[in-house]
């Protein structure tokens, strides 16, 4: 067990986790953020999506020991009311089903936006690819995405 | 208008005595507990009336209507309680729904499964609105003292014409509260529907967006451990021996222990199908520690012998036997043995006229085999419960979608009455059937009864994919004959899988065809199937769609016109009785896609498009798929769907699951495939377990809903098969190669 102090969303906070802990689980279990979704465990659905200083990264590959000083956003963090342009387009789309792959997918694509404002098929596509949604939303993503950009 | 009996779930509308003097609502459930959206111009009302168990109003006009069933993204969380809305003349912007605990004296069917939820509740929700508005005219009538058949509700808000008086209805809500409920009431005629047939956006919308608990996975409680299974490595394997020594002394464990989800010869409920009746249970304090607890248990398994399971039946009254044989299956030797089984004749489950006869006097006979392999479901929330079990209690929160069947399993298990087992339910990450089946409930309640402790049990992803209640794996052969004018004279189907058969023997083209034959067959296997996402028409639909197609052809007919002949011999002259679909709707879909896919005209050049259509689920849907060829990789421009479930309900979130039953269909029919190597799975995450992803879903969906003013049925499940049909035959098209095995496209391999 060792102790850290990472900054998500702009706090500070505290945790006391063994150090091969990986964010995922430090958010879910011991923050009780439980917005940054559990779907493999192994960087292969993009259900865990955080931002490290804006980059879209995969928290259950994350260990805790490696976050250092830099800045973590999850999807509580990403607007204060929830009011992100990718979240009101999210909404706008009526995009979710079941809806519990849907904050990796918006926390993929504000990514993608903040590097790339105004992007083309191929580049979402690149972008998202990591991120599956089993109740298959993808077009809808897709044209949310288009629409989030417009205001971003 | 029309007049209906409230007799229809009439224990649904007695209300509850403790309300009737206007008091205080039970505090909401931790669901609806985060703060209202700032788009709720209402702040929560002082006081709650409860009208019926359906809804209940505040004083201040918010009504909160109860979703009864399990929302596993089928949207019925928006749309069951738009029905009740609906009747209840509410405005839209003051509802919020709430998702209604398990009471089947008040909610019947509380299932999520067969795409029956909007189905079978479509009277009776209706009806809960109905009568609450009933009671507010009432009130009104009353306070007012003018005749009630002179009141009108409109948006909210009750009128008088005459004397010009008008309420709210959260001014009226506590003497609605105690109105006599009506023995009648009258439901609206659906040219007068404001809120049926509208887009309404998905009721949790903002919390999913900004990352709520919503999910049993989120689910917690004070002092909760968390607990995670070790189930035997392969089917046809059990436990042998167990030593926890090193995993119970490490940091954050609290125990690791062997368990039964289910005593010895016990009788199985409908859904307590499980390959795995003991397992090993490891809890701690965080996943993190349970997760690298569970590598350190040393465990022993041995293979079982031949047995056979006792399961209850449906109605609850009658049993049957599954059997379980023994042994370490392989998938190649599954394809092996189907085809075996195959050659041979099998059980005649309806014959019309002589096909043999029809066959031998045929001037072409064309014969073709179709193959899928085992599914994992793979919702994207991997399964978990939470339980708290106490020596006379038990509280179940988690996403399960037969939560009354489960809750009865478990009052069995843990020997408690009924009463005492509290079952909740959470927004639910997906379901596609897995979630039928709540061998999961079970173990977490055994757990936490061995632990004395409110207990989370939580599946990786490899729990989840390697120890499911599977998609079979399926095998289908066609014979069709054609006469010299190249007519079809006979039809012969004959279809079977491991361990279940795919055959629906009185659909189409059953009733079409002068001679027909359907025989069905299965393999008994110990590895354990359940209901998947359209059970067996998510085979059979692309298998008969795909042949079709290549009798067409043989036939020199454009496929849309063969099909159509078909159904129009069916409806005009249908051959044989129980004839499982209606023929002028399946047409009618047909025709709805050649229009809007501008069929005659083609799809241009170097588009490559096939055609398919299919009902199940009590919905027609008929598919036109695009596609062209980049690099050698097949890429889907667009997919026309032509869907009539009747009435749509809402638009919007309608479409949103025909899109997503398409992807999904595209997604399993080109890539998806569970095999097994000596009873183990040998995909267990999604590094080789490959699901559709942005790149390859359709670039565009366009979709069409037959306008209809029939009572609306499913549309969960049928929009996912007929789409693998329209694939196969735009493929066809595309690389001159037939496509008969599922998946199209391997891990590895292009086709082309
Ligand atoms: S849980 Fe991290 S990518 Fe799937
Ligand atoms: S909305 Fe269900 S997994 Fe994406």
């Amino acid at each position: 067990m060792s102790n850290y102090t990472i900054n998500i969303n702009g706090k500070d906070k505290q945790v006391d986790v063994d150090p091969s802990t990986p964010m995922l689980w430090v958010l879910r279990d011991h923050l009780q953020m439980v917005g940054t979704k559990f779907g493999c465990g192994i960087a292969q659905c993009g259900a865990c999506t955080i931002h490290i200083d804006d980059v879209a990264v995969r928290s259950c590959q994350l260990p805790v020991s490696a976050v250092g000083d830099q800045e973590i956003t999850t999807i509580e963090g990403l607007s204060e009311e929830g009011d992100h342009p990718v979240q009101q387009a999210w909404l706008e789309h009526d995009v979710p089903q079941c809806g519990y792959c849907q904050a990796g997918q918006i926390m993929s694509a504000t990514a993608l936006l903040k590097n790339n404002p105004n992007p083309s098929d191929t580049d979402i596509d690149q972008a998202m690819n990591g991120n599956i949604c089993r109740c298959g939303t993808y077009t809808r993503i897709k044209a949310a995405i288009k629409t989030a950009a417009k205001t971003v | 208008m029309s007049l209906v009996k409230t007799s229809y779930g009439r224990r649904s509308f007695l209300k509850s005595t403790a309300m009737a003097g206007g008091g205080l609502m039970l505090g909401f459930s931790w669901l609806a507990s985060c703060k209202p959206s700032p788009e709720q111009v209402l702040d929560m009302p002082k006081e709650w009336f409860e009208i019926n168990g359906y809804l209940k109003i505040g004083d201040n006009g918010l009504v909160t209507i109860m979703s009864p069933n399990p929302e596993i993204g089928q949207n019925v969380k928006t749309s069951m309680p738009m029905l009740v809305a609906e009747e209840l003349d509410v405005d839209w912007k003051k509802v919020i729904v709430e998702q209604a605990p398990l009471n089947t004296d008040i909610f019947t069917r509380q299932i999520a499964g067969g795409s029956q939820s909007i189905r079978q509740g479509w009277d009776g929700l209706r009806m809960a609105g109905a009568s609450a508005k009933q009671m507010l005219k009432e009130a009104a009538a009353k306070e007012w003292e003018v005749p009630v058949s002179e009141i009108t509700t409109k948006e909210s808000m009750i009128y008088h014409e005459g004397s010009g008086k008008s309420a709210e209805y959260g001014e009226m809500a506590s003497k609605a509260a105690n109105i006599a409920v009506p023995e009648e009431v009258e439901l609206k005629d659906k040219s007068n529907f404001s809120i049926i047939g509208t887009s309404r956006k998905n009721v949790d919308g903002k919390k999913i967006v900004t990352g709520k608990p919503l999910f049993g996975l989120d689910y917690r409680e004070e002092g909760m451990l968390t607990a995670m299974i070790i189930h035997p490595p392969a089917f046809g394997m059990k436990l042998k021996s167990l030593d926890a020594s090193e995993a119970k002394g490490m940091s954050g464990i609290k125990d690791v222990f062997k368990f039964k989800t289910f005593e010895d010869g016990h009788t199985y409920g409908m859904f307590d199908e499980t390959a795995f009746p003991e397992m090993i249970a490891v809890v701690g304090e965080s996943v993190w520690q349970v997760m690298n607890a569970r590598k350190k248990v040393k465990a022993e398994w041995e293979p079982f012998e031949s047995h056979s399971n006792t399961f209850m039946g449906w109605s609850g009254d009658n049993t049957f036997e599954k059997a379980v044989p023994a042994g370490k299956e392989n998938s190649p030797a599954h394809v092996e043995k189907m085809k075996k089984v195959a050659v041979q004749s099998a059980e005649t489950v309806r014959k019309d006229g002589d096909p043999e006869k029809a066959f031998k006097n045929a001037a072409k006979v064309i014969e073709r085999s179709y193959t899928a392999p085992f599914l994992a479901h793979n919702t994207m929330e991997p399964m978990n419960f939470f339980a708290n079990v106490t020596d006379t209690e038990a509280k179940l929160v988690g996403p399960i979608q037969t939560p009354e069947f489960m809750e009865k399993s478990i009052a069995a298990r843990l020997g408690l009455p009924l009463d005492k087992i509290d079952l909740q339910m959470t927004r639910q990450g997906g379901g596609f059937g897995r979630r039928l089946y709540g061998h999961f409930v079970v173990e977490a309640a055994v757990i936490s009864k061995e632990m004395k402790a409110p207990v989370k049990l939580v599946y990786t992803r490899e729990d989840d994919m390697s120890y499911g209640n599977y998609r079979p794996a399926y095998h289908a052969l066609y014979r069709a004959a054609l006469d010299e004018d190249n007519n079809l004279i006979g039809f012969h189907v004959r279809a079977g899988g491991i361990p279940e058969s795919p055959l629906f023997a009185n659909r189409f083209p059953a009733g079409a065809i002068e001679n027909y034959l359907a025989e069905s067959w299965t393999i008994d296997s110990n590895i354990t199937v359940g209901a998947f996402r359209a059970p067996r028409s998510n085979f059979i639909a692309g298998a008969e769609q795909s042949f079709l197609d290549e009798v067409a052809e043989a036939a020199g007919k454009d496929p849309i016109e063969f099909r159509l002949d078909l159904l129009d011999k069916a409806q005009k002259a249908p051959v044989g009785e129980n004839n499982d679909y209606e023929a002028k709707r399946y047409a009618g879909v047909l025709k709805l896609v050649r229009e809007k896919s501008n069929w005659e005209n083609g799809a241009g050049e170097n588009v490559h498009r096939g055609v398919s259509a299919y009902f199940c689920h009590n919905s027609y849907v008929a598919n036109v798929l695009d596609l062209v060829m980049e690099d050698d990789k097949p890429v889907v421009e667009k997919v026309y769907c032509a869907v009539d479930c009747g009435i749509v309900v809402n638009p919007i979130a309608a479409t949103n699951l025909v899109e997503g039953g398409s992807v999904d269909g595209i997604g399993h029919a080109m890539f998806s495939g569970l095999t097994f190597k000596d009873g183990v799975p040998e995909q267990k995450n999604f590094d080789r377990y490959r699901l559709i992803r942005h790149s390859e879903a359709p670039k565009a969906i366009d979709v069409h809903f037959v306008k209809s003013d029939i009572d609306p049925t499913g549309l969960g499940e049928p929009p996912f098969p007929p789409i693998m049909g329209a694939l196969a035959n735009a493929l066809y098209k595309a690389t001159g190669q037939r496509h008969y095995d599922q998946p199209y496209i391997s891990n590895k391999e292009i086709i082309g």
